[in-house]
């Protein structure tokens, strides 16, 4: 859905939603990086968490009423208004992937939606090179921007209860690379092997927001 | 030294949670029932956030292999130490080989679900991101990342600590009762999508009762109601999440996020269960029915206080009894 103005929502008394105007665009999520880097300073915030073309600010202390709460979206709003975009240029890391077959199960699916062979998807897929817009989702994993339009699929009726790690996949106009195994609701089209999270280390994930993923075809499979 | 004796699957290590890893894509965990987690180990003189054992599926088993107090909340599981009947919300001393035994929860509508193990000083697990709760997802913190089977050994921090015995509390279903029409309830928060949804879908999910599904867990609770319908189809941008909202997928049958959900998620929100109610959710058995209310932030905000006091009354008990002459 594409909102025509910013919005603020509730999540809970545990968290506010902000969602920007517009598009999903890299100029629009450097902005959001942007605000998200101003409103983890605040003392009301615990953690300021990027989403695609949105912001999750989660309370370090809940506002005390809904005067307070008025008082906290409207500092939002504003700094939304004044944020500028915030390049951040990562480095560049290529993923081969195998699509279709066993490791891309709902590869027919995207076909059935889209109308397009197996091969126009595979070559629309790989062929951008995708900005990492934001993490979530489970430890390590990168939300992508740039995903060709032709191939968006809608996320599936019922999430399937568990997907197994580097399954690459589309939900509605994204892309994006299962970090472990777990339930997903998305369309998986093919799959990659590579660690995007340690634990141990600091930062414990491998991608972060500006950092950027080629897919290359290392086959496909019917 | 804990061994677990039983192969019952799914028991986990948890403390309040893992805060501040959202940005890597990290959900928060943390026990289901935070109130019992919180009450067990003021009772021990823990932290509020010591790691405990959470157990969902009983029976359930443990050797102590050293002098160890314990509280046990929760779910009230019939529990024995060797012979001996354990009372609910109690704190008791168990001597080196004595074996813990969990049992069905019991008390009928009223029953929970999950029993909260607290031991003497937590259960002694590195901490992993700030927190000692398992990330199944991830497959680190808690012990070994992992649900607990058969044989694993654990460690009270405290073991060896002398700790007041012998003494119990009124658990929080009942000094803090929540229901509709004799139904368990919890308050919810609208959310972004609320009004995307048809009136008459929207009036059926403040008025109809809830079956928790057998497909729920830790990750989230599956409900099986009156299929709500948006006005429209929504495919939202991903986008936070924390445990309580709940989502609808396609096929109108709400999924509210449980303390393992993912930290984001795109399905349409309708609204969230507050946080001072999740506890709620997390004693609430398979099969069960609720309800829900509607909630303002105000009310939302007094439900927290609410929590709070009861565990500041808490504290005060337990200072009582922690102070009060020894009479064994």
């Amino acid at each position: 859905m594409i909102a025509p103005l910013a919005s603020v929502s509730l999540l809970g008394t545990t968290a506010l939603l902000f969602e920007a105007p517009g598009e999903l665009a890299l100029a629009s999520q450097q902005r959001i990086w942007s605000l998200a880097r101003e409103a983890q300073a605040w003392p009301e915030v615990r953690e300021a968490v990027p989403g695609m073309n949105n912001l999750m600010l989660t309370f370090m202390q809940t506002p005390r009423n809904e005067a307070a709460l008025e008082a906290l979206e409207a500092r939002l709003h504003a700094a939304w208004d004044a944020a500028e975009a915030l390049p951040l240029e990562g480095r560049v890391v290529e993923l081969p992937v195998v699509y279709g077959g066993e490791g891309g199960p709902h590869m027919a699916d995207v076909v059935l939606h889209t109308g397009l062979s197996v091969e126009e998807i595979v070559d629309l897929h790989s062929t951008p090179v995708y900005p990492v817009y934001a993490l979530g989702s489970h430890p390590g994993y990168c939300y992508l921007g740039g995903m060709d339009p032709r191939i968006a699929t809608p996320r599936r009726k019922v999430p399937v209860l568990s997907i197994p790690g580097g399954a690459v996949s589309i939900g509605g106009a994204q892309t994006g690379v299962s970090a472990s195994a777990g339930p997903s609701g998305w369309n998986t089209i093919g799959s990659t092997s590579m660690s995007f999270f340690d634990p141990t280390q600091d930062p414990p994930a491998m991608l972060q927001p500006g950092d950027m993923i080629r897919f290359r075809v290392e086959g496909i499979v019917r | 030294m804990i061994e677990v004796l039983s192969s019952a699957a799914l028991a986990t290590v948890q403390d309040l949670g893992r805060t501040g890893s959202l940005r890597w894509g990290v959900g928060t965990s943390g026990a289901m029932d935070k109130l019992a987690l919180a009450a067990g180990n003021l009772m021990l003189g823990n932290e509020t956030n010591a790691a405990a054992i959470e157990v969902p599926v009983f029976p359930f088993k443990l050797r102590f292999g050293e002098d160890c107090a314990f509280a046990l909340t929760g779910a009230d599981c019939a529990a024995r130490l060797d012979e001996q009947l354990l009372m609910p919300w109690w704190i008791c001393q168990a001597r080196a080989g004595q074996v813990l035994t969990l049992g069905l929860p019991q008390g009928g509508a009223q029953r929970g679900s999950r029993a909260m193990l607290c031991l003497a000083g937590g259960v002694d697990v590195p901490e992993v991101l700030g927190s000692r709760s398992t990330q199944l997802r991830g497959a680190f913190g808690g012990h070994e990342g992992r649900a607990l089977r058969r044989g694993d050994v654990l460690r009270a921090a405290g073991a060896g600590r002398t700790c007041r015995t012998g003494f119990g509390l009124v658990p929080p279903a009942l000094a803090l009762p929540l229901q509709v029409d004799g139904v368990p309830a919890v308050r919810v928060l609208p959310a972004a999508e609320y009004l995307g949804f048809e009136e008459a879908s929207r009036a059926a999910f403040w008025a109809g009762e809830w079956k928790i599904t057998a497909q729920s867990d830790r990750y989230g609770y599956r409900l099986a109601g009156e299929a709500l319908r948006p006005i429209a189809a929504m495919e939202m941008r991903s986008h936070g999440i924390v445990p309580g909202v709940i989502q609808v997928p396609h096929n109108g049958q709400p999924i509210i996020q449980m303390r393992d959900a993912q930290p984001s998620g795109g399905y349409p929100k309708f609204g969230t269960v507050i946080e001072a109610d999740l506890w709620r959710l997390g004693q609430a058995p398979i099969g069960s029915r609720i309800r829900f209310v509607e909630a303002s932030w105000d009310e939302a905000v007094a439900a927290l206080d609410e929590v709070q006091a009861w565990l500041d009354k808490v504290r005060r008990i337990v200072d009582l009894h922690r102070s009060s002459p020894r009479r064994d």
